[in-house]
């Protein structure tokens, strides 16, 4: 039996109702909502948001094959820190989550980490060669239901043409990472002025439009169900907005790092803002914003990209991309969009929790008998953010030493606290 | 000055003191020993990443006209893994105490990035498409000489050929218009970046359309690879549409300069022996280059020394 647990003093944000209240939570189940509630484990939560625990579709953790950068521990430690209960794994991983082994062994990974629930997401193609589909009905029934090959789009259209019939077939869940490789060769940063001035090679916008209009159309043609990782240009909010006008199956995620940096930081020579999409203009990061209020945008998902420092001082053009993500989620999407606080919670937990299909467990109402997978953060506390307390075994975010606002104060998964006070309870 | 990384660091007031303080050192240069001993004790190192003959040499024989000691650390493209020990590399080499770096590296921004390694001063020798800052005040420099014109104020410079990869191209067009120059860029559009709006030129497609116009003709070196990444189909149609032929000399104007970087790919850009052009700056161009690195050299480490004396 686990210990009970009350949050006090927290204002319960649910879909449609915003009431302050405290929270029993006994055996993993929240059991009561009412004042003035006692247990063996009071968490205060004044002056805070109670709701449920985010959902990340899109965290690299690395494990297995690349510990150095990540583990599923240390990237599920991260995640409790940054507010989430459940994250999405992406399949690059050495070998590849393309078989029924590496899924249970990631699976197994997380439980053993206990922090979070880890959802493995299964590879589109075998070896995410882009070659030939891999076992997805095999893995759809040990429980994948979000396939992608993330890092790389599939550039075969007749292949990915084939994957989004044979997934109708299972009901499962395609995710895209939109780029045409032939556009981006060698590409460093966004296609623009600033550019032209560093003389990088460029990743023009179109890379990835071309792919969100092709797979858009191979969803109306197949009618199975889609999602866009990761969109970063206006052209691409605008192409999905008008598919889901059409009544098309498509969702969509942004990152935060999408939200708030721009093309311009590529001009201080630092990887760190090295990224596959790159850092976009001033007016796509406003595209982006009007996306996510009219709806076009379902969730922010946070690409959350660990690599380790040797690999982020290399050149520009060597250093792999991606940055950090988890820790800092709510604090920069807080802080970088007109979002009310439903809105935030939707986009990072309840309609991800629907896109993963995990919402019996996640993106759940804090109510009497649903499960205790919640977080509670304060929405206007300004935090640094510091290098020496990132949870992450990498530190290649560009938030370190700029300031947020909203941070995570607890965090309780399966009824118990694995963030209490901004702190990581094992 | 502690670094010197691009030309917009350098600003003009920088640039036009580094352009006086050149005429000191072609001065040097002139003399029976050719010598001076400003940065005794002085340690230059070259790191070179990438492929250099003049560059280098160039950097080498100021730093000993200076008196300063040299090291070379030559890293061929094979032996580069990756970068990945460039961080060791740089520490290890101010360990031995260095005063300054002079880098070329392929990859844009590594000039950047040393300088947060060593406290030793940076020189960039070219990084990637980027900037080479020495070559355009080498360029600058070469111009001034031969107009006897210390601002460029309304002269055409047309720049022609691979602009889109051409570190030299951008180092040139922020010098050249920093002094009042008009720069024209002529190139077909794959050659150009794909937005360059922003930047002080006008742009030509068609190299016969300002040949009668161009004070300066500047001719940027075409690499062969750029046919199989299509961005021309043939070296045979670049030089027919871009290269300098005997037709095209002809047609400039009787005071219009050559010049071009180097090295040459004749028969591509350059269809004629550049001695039969009549103002050909080219071998200026090298020579000027010892006089110009001097003044780099001793404008970053020669505070407080004089350039008078015997080495």
């Amino acid at each position: 039996m686990s210990k009970s647990v009350v949050i006090k003093g927290g204002t319960i944000v649910n879909r449609g109702s915003e009431i302050k209240s405290d929270v029993r939570i006994e055996n993993g189940v929240i059991v009561e909502v009412a004042k003035n509630l006692k247990a063996d484990v009071q968490l205060d939560a004044s002056g805070c948001i109670v709701t449920s625990g985010f959902v990340d579709l899109h965290a690299h953790l690395r494990e297995p094959g690349r510990e150095e950068a990540e583990t599923i521990e240390t990237g599920s430690r991260a995640g409790a820190l940054g507010g989430y209960t459940a994250l999405v794994a992406m399949p690059n991983t050495d070998p590849p989550q393309d078989s029924i082994a590496v899924i249970d062994f990631v699976r197994e990974q997380g439980k053993r980490a206990g922090l979070v629930d880890v959802v493995p997401s299964g590879c589109i193609t075998l070896g995410r060669q882009g070659e030939t589909l891999a076992p997805m009905a095999e893995l759809a029934h040990a429980g994948v239901t979000l396939f992608t090959d993330d890092g790389v789009g599939v550039q075969n259209a007749s292949l990915m043409r084939r994957a989004l019939e044979y997934a109708r077939g299972l009901g499962v869940t395609l995710a895209q990472h939109c780029e045409v490789a032939e556009l981006t060769e060698g590409a460093v940063m966004n296609e623009c002025q600033c550019c032209t001035d560093l003389g990088l090679p460029g990743w023009p916008a179109i890379a990835e439009e071309l792919m969100v209009f092709r797979d858009i159309e191979l969803v109306r043609m197949t009618g199975a169900s889609m999602h866009f990782l990761h969109l970063s240009t206006e052209r691409s909010v605008e192409l999905v907005r008008a598919a889901k006008r059409d009544g098309l199956p498509i969702t969509a995620e942004v990152t935060p790092h999408h939200l708030s940096l721009t093309q311009e930081l590529l001009a201080t020579y630092d990887p760190v803002y090295k990224v596959n999409p790159p850092l976009r203009s001033a007016q796509d990061i406003r595209a982006l914003k009007i996306g996510l209020l009219d709806g076009t945008i379902d969730a922010i998902a946070t690409d959350h990209a660990p690599h380790p420092r040797r690999d982020k001082e290399m050149s520009l053009d060597i250093a792999p991309p991606g940055m950090l993500g988890l820790e800092t989620a709510l604090g920069v999407v807080l802080g970088n969009s007109e979002l009310e606080i439903k809105d935030v919670v939707a986009l990072l937990s309840w309609n991800p929790a629907r896109i993963a299909r995990i919402d019996a467990e996640h993106g759940r109402p804090v109510a009497i008998g649903e499960p205790a997978n919640i977080c509670i953060f304060d929405p206007d506390l300004a935090w640094s953010v510091d290098l020496e307390r990132l949870a992450s075994k990498s530190i290649n975010s560009p938030y370190v030493g700029r300031t947020l606002r909203g941070k995570i104060r607890h965090t309780i998964f399966k009824g118990t606290p694995t963030v209490i006070d901004g702190q990581a309870q094992k | 000055m502690k670094h010197l990384r691009s030309i917009d660091e350098l600003g003009v007031d920088g640039l036009v003191a580094l352009l006086q303080l050149t005429d000191h050192m072609a001065e040097i240069n002139q003399r029976p020993v050719p010598k001076v001993p400003a940065l005794r004790g002085r340690t230059v190192a070259s790191l070179f990443f990438e492929d250099s003959t003049r560059t280098r040499l160039s950097f080498e024989t100021a730093a000993k006209r200076l008196s300063a000691d040299t090291m070379t650390f030559n890293v061929s493209t094979s032996s580069v893994n990756k970068g990945e020990s460039l961080r060791d590399t740089v520490a290890t080499i101010t360990d031995m105490g260095v005063d300054a770096f002079v880098v070329r590296h392929k990859s844009v921004g590594i000039p950047w990035q040393i300088s947060q390694w060593t406290k030793a001063s940076i020189i960039n020798a070219g990084d990637g498409a980027h900037q080479h800052p020495t070559q355009a005040l080498v360029d600058c420099y070469t111009i001034r000489e031969a107009t006897h014109e210390s601002r460029f104020d309304g002269m055409q410079i047309t720049i022609v050929g691979d602009i889109k990869h051409s570190r030299v191209a951008r180092s040139n067009i922020q010098a050249f218009s920093m002094l009042g120059a008009k720069v024209t860029v002529v190139a077909p559009p794959t050659l150009l970046p794909p937005d360059l709006s922003h930047w002080p030129v006008q742009i030509n497609h068609h190299l016969d359309e300002v040949i009668p116009t161009s004070d300066v003709l500047y001719m940027l070196r075409l690499q062969s690879e750029r046919m199989s990444q299509g961005h021309v189909p043939t070296l045979r149609e670049y030089s027919e549409q871009y290269g300098l032929t005997q037709k095209r000399v002809a047609r400039l104007k009787d005071s219009a300069i050559v010049m071009h970087p180097g090295p040459m790919n004749r028969g591509v850009e350059m269809q004629i022996d550049p001695s039969d052009v009549k103002n050909s700056l080219i071998h200026r161009q090298v020579a000027n280059g010892v006089s110009v690195r001097m003044a780099v050299l001793f404008e970053l480490l020669g505070s407080g020394s004089s350039l008078g004396g015997q080495a």
